[in-house]
């Protein structure tokens, strides 16, 4: 097969046959698609919305349409409470039935795969830049700006230009300890922050089966931190797993595509990868975290988020902290990225293992992941975080720092009361 | 034409920097400018002008999809913005909301902060006026010029010319 992943995506919603789509979805055409799910948030929704009904056109499609409240809520101060009334009230006026408020409300790449609106070859667009998280259902999905969203509400489609692809060829399996992030975080750090600027990254080999559905949403989630328009896995016996149970349905595979359909090829061994950290102010500014020798002290810690909020995660970070204690002073705040997560959680114990470790827990929101509210930093202060970006002031002051870490690590660092990973705790 | 002085910064400015996003419970032009990279560049939006050009390096606007972020610079009354190369997201919202963009690596090699330039966006031509020297930017496709010609995405569809 000649195409990527993505071209057969976009060649199976063109309705194209794979010799039409070799000759028309070339990486670097433009073309118009039909779009599955148009989602946006507490803040990239009021803008398409003030942009959508300035244009005076009707709703294309209701259905296709999604809003999330997970930014700025349980609503932060009275400018988010009116910008999250001016999306309830349009969902409302509109018969908008995707729309999740406080109560049955997640982070936005959490919700959307566990309540099956993100599903295989879907073509799925968000007013975030981490809409790409889908990819790991095997979904072309991406993240664009709130005037797109208006323009899909009006015309039921994108333009968009095929992207090149590069593609990562696991071999060896996850060990103990390490996760989808520390996968990505070394991807990031190997190609650097524009390393896929414009194109897909595409995951495939043997390895692959070793990442859970879990690792899978991490690791799409942050190709946006390489430049990527898009990541995507393949469909495997997991991915089946998972949409039985949210779609009730199982979806057809990609055909494997020839390396020669790639731009770039890059092999990389699990066997061979350790924990990772990406020091400030880049995802890219990435070392081992068993190679950190200088002392970094932590004031925070933060386990959730769109990119590390799920199950699995809090699996991870709970089975470090057990029978352990966060140490004192380091204000350790645990998010678990759903409700329905939040429950598994605390039907698994999970909660009560932080809740004694000293960690705090917190209703779903992205809040401190972009320094929105609950866990804002200081001027001078560390944060060891699961989140996906460690920009100058994402989570607050100018002058605090932010480490991205997996869960494991970042419990470790807890409990430490500095930046070290699992295996450092142990020695 | 446009003409302005040259505002230069680095490599992958990121929205983050360009409106943090614990302002984005607004998205009034003039309420966002005032925040405008003010954590790097705290006096950007003190001495910035209308009609003022911003120049950078590579991956410009890289982060998050914030609208916010091109509507902050435009309301600073940047003209436009000239770059090695633009985080995707970011040329998107750009070309959307009508802030003009240019790709154009040996411009920005050879403008300096407080430069004067000046742009001819229908032929791409950036001129360096302090030094007289004239680049080449990339030119836009047919597809997205036609989005540019009509003024943005919602007018480019209103158009009915919104087809590939």
């Amino acid at each position: 097969m000649k195409l990527t992943f993505t071209q057969q995506i976009l060649a199976a919603k063109k309705g194209m046959n794979a010799a039409q789509a070799e000759r028309q979805l070339a990486p670097g055409n433009l073309i118009l698609v039909d779009v599955d799910t148009a989602m946006s948030n507490d803040v990239t929704a009021p803008v398409a919305i003030d942009v959508f009904e300035g244009s005076g056109c009707a709703l294309c499609n209701k259905d296709n349409v999604t809003f999330v409240l997970d930014h700025f809520t349980p609503n932060r101060d009275i400018k988010s409470a009116q910008q999250c009334k001016r999306v309830r009230d349009f969902a409302r006026a509109h018969g908008v039935k995707n729309f999740f408020d406080v109560g049955e409300m997640g982070i936005e790449h959490a919700l959307l795969p566990e309540k099956g609106i993100a599903k295989p070859w879907a073509v799925m667009i968000g007013a975030d830049s981490h809409t790409c998280t889908y990819g790991a259902l095997g979904a072309f999905s991406t993240g664009v700006g709130s005037t797109d969203i208006a323009g899909i509400m009006m015309s039921g489609k994108i333009w968009l230009k095929v992207p090149a692809a590069i593609k990562f060829e696991l071999s060896g399996k996850l060990q103990k300890g390490v996760s989808g992030k520390d996968l990505i975080l070394h991807i990031i750090g190997m190609i650097g922050v524009d390393g896929a600027l414009y194109k897909s990254i595409e995951f495939a080999g043997e390895g692959v089966k070793s990442l859970s559905m879990d690792d899978r949403f991490t690791v799409c989630n942050m190709a946006i931190e390489c430049g990527a328009k898009n990541g995507v896995f393949p469909i495997d016996e997991k991915t089946d797993e998972y949409t039985k149970e949210s779609t009730g349905k199982t979806f057809p595979r990609f055909e494997e595509a020839d390396d020669e359909a790639y731009e770039r090829v890059i092999k990389i061994d699990l066997d061979k990868l350790a924990p990772t950290v990406a020091f400030p102010h880049l995802p890219s500014n990435t070392r081992p975290v068993g190679e950190v020798k200088e002392e970094i002290a932590v004031d925070q810690v933060v386990i959730g988020s769109c990119t590390n909020g799920r199950l699995s995660d809090l699996a991870e970070a709970a089975r470090v902290l057990k029978g352990r204690k966060v140490k004192k002073g380091v204000r350790v705040i645990v998010i678990p990225a759903t409700n329905k997560i939040y429950l598994q959680a605390m039907e698994k114990g999970y909660i009560k293992t932080f809740i004694e470790g000293g960690a705090i827990v917190s209703t779903p929101t992205c809040g401190p992941c972009l320094g929105g509210h609950m866990g804002i930093l200081a001027s001078g202060e560390v944060a060891v975080a699961t989140t996906n970006r460690n920009f100058i002031g994402r989570m607050g002051a100018k002058d605090s720092y932010i480490y991205l870490a997996s869960p494991a690590t970042a419990m470790a660092s807890a409990i430490a009361g500095r930046l070290i990973g699992e295996k450092g705790l142990e020695e | 034409m446009i003409k302005g002085r040259v505002f230069k910064f680095g490599d992958d400015i990121d929205t983050d920097v360009i409106v943090p996003a614990t302002y984005l419970s607004t998205f009034d032009p003039k309420e966002l400018a005032k925040h405008c990279m003010e954590y790097t560049h705290p006096d950007f939006y003190k001495t910035v002008k209308e009609g003022d050009i911003v120049v950078a390096g590579k991956n410009f606007g890289c982060g998050s999809s914030r609208e916010h972020a091109p509507i902050a610079l435009k309301g600073c009354g940047v003209s436009i913005v000239i770059a090695k190369s633009f985080a995707r997201i970011f040329y998107r919202n750009a070309l959307n909301i009508g802030l003009y963009i240019l790709e154009c690596p040996q411009a920005v090699d050879n403008i300096k902060d407080g430069d004067t330039v000046s742009v001819d966006v229908n032929t791409g031509v950036v001129t360096n006026e302090s030094t007289g020297k004239s680049f080449q930017a990339a030119s836009f496709p047919k597809f997205i010029q036609e989005i540019i010609a009509c003024g943005g995405l919602v007018e480019a569809i209103k158009s009915g010319k919104y087809t590939d």
